[in-house]
């Protein structure tokens, strides 16, 4: 009781959204940011503390307490400026970061109350500067001649760009796909990260000098050695966990059976939610089901939902307590009418003479002792099957290291997953002059500890540069 | 931006060449790999098997036929204009083995396919037996090239306007029934490389095919591609897109080639009636 009074004595400015009714039904993003009078008032809850734990919480280390000053002094490039100190891409993680398990879920307002809001003003301060910022660049380091290939732009990649860059080395990423931004383009949808937000962040790190080389498949079009022989010092490998997991269950092969991977890039790198606009299409399906509960799960689910099905369900193995999206993604998702489908483990997938999924069968679960992983292990449930109607199945079971780079780079060492060995302080790998982070070394993961694992290499990398290996 | 320096019609409308500038992939391609090429900004990704790489021009070849609204789009482009987006090469390239008496069939557009792996099979040494096919005479593709590339040059049309009157599974027997034949190449339609496989498996010849499912990305992070081969699932375009011909599984490969049947068809004919339109 006492808990939820404090709340209502201080509350957080809650950032304004879209209804959930009518966002169900389209693709804008949902919280549609705070205004300055806003930001200010939010701003003005931070008790500036002098060892603030919040820091502590973000793993690329942004001075919190001192942008959110700034800030609420209204110096707002100021503000800005200071957070790129720490962080290349603001917009991106004030939108996607799950703060309450990082800086917000170690603020001290937030033992009594809600924590202050610090994702939302940091993505604040990022908007901001993008619509009435001054453009003006932080300034760079003289050059010191030398040339580091970053392999992958999504977020560890341009972190690792971003920082480099300004301690004054000439860098080149390489991406495979036709736009930059990894799973920032490919994965989160518009609705949760506008691609042109995106856009505008990759921007900022080539008017700083970074080059970006589109359309080149590193292990393909050229080899890791390759990039060494064109004269680059060193190569940072982000290429992240981008091969599908499946269930092995029969069936997995009928049309309307797509990965999330699948699904999600055609509707937001190929921009299939705007066909026939665009050429690429995408399934809609009337009765959705989406294997997994993670925030790819989510993501996948209020796309479908968006799209137009009917219904959507999120079927997972175990309980609610054990789903590992966002909190706020899961709550989005059953406002907009997603229905969980907890304790339940597909068993197979059931098509017509077509080939085409028409429904699939499932088992009822409940959970028995913990498993290694401590949480506890779902049992299936003797004669509990079911059918579940389903036109459109998207599997979001996770997924694993892509073996595209790694197999035309033999001499650096991988584990018995694929991934790629790296010292986890400064993401050295086997290979002289290679680092590695993010997905491709700790398995999928969050865009931040992608970021986090960047921002150690981009340190370990400019020590090499300046001192030798 | 990828400028396209030389364009042919092969067949008037219908069968189109391109040779486009690509140095970075020209001279890495080896036969068997393949692109992906998106026309513009709104263009889908699309896979074609390089039918030619030339290292010293910086090009690389396509021969497509126009299916839908894609190929149409490229079909549209001018000599000077330019593919926003060339990715490649990819897939695995053919694995190349001097075994003796080898037969390389081709169908259709998959002639182009056909025709950098055939030549590299007589480099190292095979004799190499090509027989091609199409529909009819106009459609037919690469003569000329395919008889410098092999031994011995077999045409066929299915309705008898040129070379034998039928299909390349006719010509394909009598060729197996002379004996010796180590490994047969069969790139073309679903139905015929099914044709060809049924063949060849009484004949207790070995069967390499290429396949074309559908395709997003190309480097193995989606499985829009996913064929079974040999009752598991792969991925055609980091594990393949060649196979062992005899162990995939092609009524599945023809189902999951029809997923987006309705919306192509509506897509193309959209394209068609503004096209004309204007």
């Amino acid at each position: 009781m006492a808990e939820s009074a404090a709340k209502k004595k201080n509350p957080r400015v809650p950032m304004p959204e879209q209804e959930a009714q009518v966002r169900a039904r389209n693709f804008l993003e949902v919280p549609t940011g705070y205004t300055v009078k806003m930001a200010q008032e939010e701003a003005a809850r931070c008790l500036q503390c002098k060892k603030p734990a919040c820091v502590q919480g973000c793993p690329v280390g942004v001075d919190i307490p001192g942008f959110i000053d700034l800030l609420s002094q209204g110096d707002m490039t100021g503000a800005i400026r200071h957070l790129w100190t720490k962080n290349a891409l603001p917009a991106v993680c004030g939108r996607v970061c799950p703060q309450e398990s990082q800086c917000e879920g170690l603020c001290i307002v937030g033992r009594k109350g809600e924590p202050v809001a610090i994702g939302n003003l940091e993505r604040f301060c990022a908007d901001y500067e993008r619509e009435n910022g001054t453009g003006e660049l932080p300034p760079t380091a003289e050059s010191t001649g030398k040339k580091v290939a970053v392999v992958g732009s999504g977020p560890s990649g341009l972190t690792v760009a971003g920082d480099l860059i300004v301690k004054g080395h000439d860098v080149t990423i390489f991406e495979a796909f036709h736009k930059p931004g990894g799973v920032l383009v490919y994965g989160i949808p518009e609705f949760r990260l506008p691609k042109a937000i995106v856009a505008q962040e990759v921007n900022f790190l080539e008017r700083l000098g970074v080059k970006v080389e589109c359309n080149v498949v590193v292990g393909k079009s050229v080899t890791v050695d390759e990039l060494f022989e064109q004269g680059f010092d060193a190569v940072y490998v982000g290429v992240g966990a981008g091969l599908p997991r499946f269930m092995n269950i029969p069936g997995e092969n009928l049309v309307g059976i797509l990965s999330a991977n699948e699904y999600l890039t055609r509707a937001n790198l190929m921009k299939a939610y705007e066909y026939p606009k665009v050429d690429t299409p995408i399934p809609i399906g009337k009765n959705v089901v989406v294997l997994g509960a993670g925030n790819v799960a989510m993501d996948a689910a209020r796309t479908a939902m968006r799209l137009g099905a009917e219904n959507v369900r999120v079927v997972y193995r175990r309980s609610r307590d054990e789903m590992p999206a966002r909190g706020a993604e899961i709550h989005h998702a059953v406002e907009e009418g997603i229905e969980l489908y907890l304790l339940t483990n597909p068993t197979k997938y059931i098509g017509d003479e077509n080939g085409r999924l028409t429904s699939m069968e499932c088992l009822k679960m409940e959970l028995g002792e913990p498993d290694d992983s401590g949480r506890r292990r779902p049992v299936a449930i003797e004669g509990s099957e079911f059918i579940l109607d389903c036109d459109l199945c998207i599997v979001a079971v996770g997924s694993g290291a892509n073996p595209l780079l790694t197999a035309e780079t033999p001499d650096m060492e991988l584990n018995r997953w694929g991934n790629v060995v790296a010292d986890p302080k400064t993401g050295k790998t086997t290979k002289r002059g290679v680092w590695a982070g993010g997905d491709i070394v700790t398995g999928a993961a969050t865009v931040i500890l992608a970021m986090g694992a960047g921002r150690e290499a981009a340190d370990s990398i400019h020590d090499f540069l300046t001192y030798g290996w | 931006m990828f400028k396209i320096v030389r364009r042919e019609e092969m067949a008037e409308g219908t069968v189109i060449l391109n040779e486009i500038e690509a140095p970075n992939i020209a001279s890495k391609a080896k036969p068997g790999q393949f692109v992906i090429l998106k026309a513009n900004e709104e263009g889908e990704r699309i896979p074609l098997t390089m039918a030619e790489t030339n290292p010293e021009a910086g090009t690389v070849t396509i021969i497509y036929m126009v299916v839908g609204k894609s190929t149409a789009l490229f079909r549209d482009l001018k000599v000077g204009d330019s593919y926003q987006d060339v990715i490649g090469p990819l897939g695995k390239a053919t694995h190349l083995e001097k075994v003796g008496k080898v037969i390389c069939v081709g169908g259709g557009t998959g002639v182009a396919v056909l025709h950098p792996i055939t030549r590299a099979l007589k480099d190292v040494g095979n004799e190499v037996t090509c027989i091609i096919g199409a529909r009819t005479k106009d459609l037919l593709i690469l003569e000329d090239q395919m008889r410098s590339a092999s031994h011995d040059l077999r045409l066929c049309t299915d309705d008898g306007s040129y070379g034998h009157h039928g299909f390349v599974t006719d010509v394909m027997k009598e060729v197996l029934d002379q004996g010796d034949v180590k490994q047969v190449v069969a790139i073309g339609p679903v139905p015929m490389m099914r044709a060809v496989s049924n063949i060849t498996k009484e004949y207790g010849v070995d069967l390499l095919v290429s396949l074309n499912p559908i395709m997003v990305d190309g480097t193995g992070m989606c499985g829009g591609c996913r064929v079974t081969v040999g009752g598991e699932t792969k991925f055609a375009c980091v594990d393949g897109p060649e196979f062992d011909g005899h162990e995939v599984d092609y009524d599945e490969l023809m189902l999951r080639l029809r997923a987006y049947e309705a919306d192509e068809k509506k897509c193309h004919s959209d394209y068609c009636t503004i096209r004309d339109a204007k």
